[in-house]
């Protein structure tokens, strides 16, 4: 009995993996697939991998989504931490309305806030990719509030005011004694902000100007006509990266445990 | 604290101010030579695209879409002004209706001559008085058959698709316009009928036809034909030329009741800003070293005479590509529905699908 409830929880797990891993197993095995076609095997191939750098429409996409996501996601921290910080600080009222104020693009749907921004957008400047770079940081700065302000409620407010006393101005006391404290969740902030500006698309497409196309703006036209192998590619490495960055912090995080152990 | 608190935030104030005004410079100085187009996906030549920036230089804004609809949405929205937009027929005679349209001025154009007159004059279908087109790209709609399962008679017809022997073994197009489109010629109908009588007619015989079809495709016809799932599909003539790439036991043939032609054309919106730059823009697309690379990337059947010349006989003779005089004069041209037309086929077309 034992064994058949253990084999059917295997099977139950195995399964689950399989519906996770299988889209992306097929994507890997695509990208070294040696023809256009997705249902022919025209044989192994590297081909795809060495076109990338020289695939103008690709690589342009790559730079601008990088671009794109990059600098929004930085100034959404710098905003969303200063807002933190300010919030933290403010009476229990206040700071209630303005975390609601600041949760509303977070529950907003996606395609409302696309709309609403490409109105404003189109009425007071011009869509490009600065508009871009606009919106994403609107609906980035929220999830870095949420990363930070936790971070800042669990610290004691003594700790910065007995800096204060031993003479450290505001902002060496800041840097040396809060900054410290929510390093942490100021970059799992960041993170969040810049994987959720990675993959927009909603937004990013009723926002950006002509000519302007990130990673899924240019994939959604690419369907017309099948999409490039190169594509396939390059999800594959970014697939690969993302993996790696797991294993790396996991390893990371073991360690410490074993250290601790001993 | 508190004062450092108001300098910083003043400090981020400036800082989005300036970007502000940075790009409201930019659009400003770029604004006499650029140019904003709208084609479809994977529509054109990267290099073409790069050697007309370099010999005019003229920045060249260049935005994409995936369907047709989906182009009058954008450009229906407003939120950006194209100068030059390339589509398909019936959507350039809706544009037309709704004074959508500037003329072109043909007489700026050095390569217009390289079109075949032929196009041009099936064009008067949606733009009858000649002012507001030039074709870019043209093709026909038929069947893709699988030589090894169908024999060349057998699909000689429209009849084919209604073939038990053929029991789900069938694809049929997934586009309302195209799938109407077979039966009403079958039926010896005028394509764009309005009458709805016909339309019923055309609508009882897609629901018998039903039972043998194995699914509605649109873009994953090929990929569905090539690996031989099925043994015939209606579909364009681009998206057949695709399928026999991979799959040599592929061939397409436009049914001896003719079929739809379609021709994809630039035109001038009314939002254009940059008169001449656009005017540039589709004299460049005319030129012949363009049009043959546009015509080899692209590999749908080009209006662009000169084209014929760098290309070998083989390729000149593929129907698929090519289709002959025979052909073209079979097939027809959607002409833009009334409201109450396309209300009327959506109903049906929903009611087919549910059926």
């Amino acid at each position: 009995m034992k064994k058949v409830k253990k084999s059917a929880s295997f099977l139950y797990l195995g399964i689950i993996f399989l519906f996770l891993y299988a889209p992306i197993f097929v994507l890997i095995v695509l990208s070294f697939n040696n023809s256009m076609s997705r249902t022919v095997w025209g044989g192994f191939t590297l081909q795809w991998y060495f076109n990338l750098p020289t695939n103008d429409t690709i690589m342009d996409a790559l730079w601008t989504t990088l671009r794109i996501t990059l600098s929004s996601s930085i100034l959404a921290t710098i905003l969303g931490t200063s807002a933190a910080i300010g919030i933290n600080r403010m009476k229990k009222n206040h700071a209630a309305i303005m975390l609601g104020a600041t949760n509303i693009p977070l529950l907003n749907a996606d395609i409302v806030t696309g709309i609403s921004l490409m109105l404003l957008f189109t009425r007071f400047t011009s869509l490009g990719e600065f508009s871009v770079v606009l919106a994403h940081i609107a609906f980035s700065v929220p999830y870095v509030i949420f990363n930070v302000l936790p971070k800042l409620q669990s610290m004691s407010e003594s700790c910065f005011e007995a800096a204060m006393d031993l003479g450290a101005t505001p902002a060496y006391a800041f840097y040396k004694v809060i900054w410290p404290e929510i390093i942490p969740g100021v970059l799992s902030g960041f993170l969040m902000a810049f994987t959720m500006s990675l993959d927009d698309f909603t937004i990013t497409y009723f926002t950006k100007g002509a000519g302007v196309n990130t990673m899924s703006t240019m994939l959604y036209t690419e369907l017309r006509k099948g999409i490039q192998p190169e594509l396939y590619a390059l999800s594959t490495l970014l697939f690969l990266l993302a993996f790696l960055m797991l294993i790396a912090t996991n390893l990371k995080s073991f360690n410490k445990k074993e250290a601790m152990r001993v | 604290m508190k004062k450092k608190f108001i300098s910083f935030l003043s400090l981020l104030c400036l800082t989005f101010t300036s970007c502000f005004s940075f790009t409201g410079c930019k659009s400003d100085a770029s604004s006499s030579d650029t140019l904003v187009v709208l084609n479809y996906g994977k529509y054109i030549e990267a290099d073409v695209l790069k050697r007309f920036q370099e010999e005019t230089g003229i920045t060249v804004k260049y935005e994409e879409y995936e369907s047709v609809e989906d182009m009058y949405a954008k450009y229906k929205a407003g939120s950006i002004n194209y100068d030059v937009i390339c589509t398909s027929d019936y959507m350039i005679e809706t544009l037309g209706k709704e004074g959508e349209l500037i003329p072109i001025d043909y007489s700026s154009l050095k390569y217009y001559k390289n079109i075949d007159p032929a196009i041009i004059e099936a064009s008067s279908s949606f733009d009858p008085t000649h002012k507001y087109t030039i074709p870019y790209f043209y093709g026909t709609v038929g069947i893709l058959y699988n030589t090894k399962m169908v024999d060349e008679k057998t699909v000689s017809s429209w009849n084919s698709l209604w073939d038990s022997d053929y029991s789900n073994q069938i694809v049929m197009i997934n586009s309302q316009r195209d799938a109407f489109m077979v039966p009403l010629k079958l039926l010896g109908y005028d394509i764009n009928t309005t009458d709805k009588a016909e339309l019923d007619e055309a609508f009882n015989m897609l629901c018998d036809e039903k039972k043998y079809v194995y699914a509605y495709l649109m873009d994953e016809t090929y990929e569905c034909m090539v690996s031989e799932d099925a043994a015939m599909a209606v579909c364009y003539s681009g998206e057949a030329a695709m399928g026999m790439e991979y799959n040599e036991d592929l061939a397409y043939v436009v049914p001896e009741e003719g079929g739809n032609l379609w021709i994809d054309s630039w035109f001038v919106p009314r939002t254009c800003k940059h008169y001449d730059a656009a005017m540039k823009w589709i004299d460049f697309m005319c030129e012949e070293e363009a049009a043959t690379a546009n015509f080899e990337y692209v590999w749908y059947a080009t209006p662009n005479l000169t084209v014929a010349a760098n290309e070998d006989e083989e390729t000149l003779a593929d129907e698929t590509v090519f289709p002959s005089k025979e052909t073209l004069e079979r097939c027809d041209i959607y002409s833009a529905y009334d409201n109450e037309t396309l209300d009327y086929t959506t109903t049906l077309w929903k009611k087919l699908k549910a059926y």
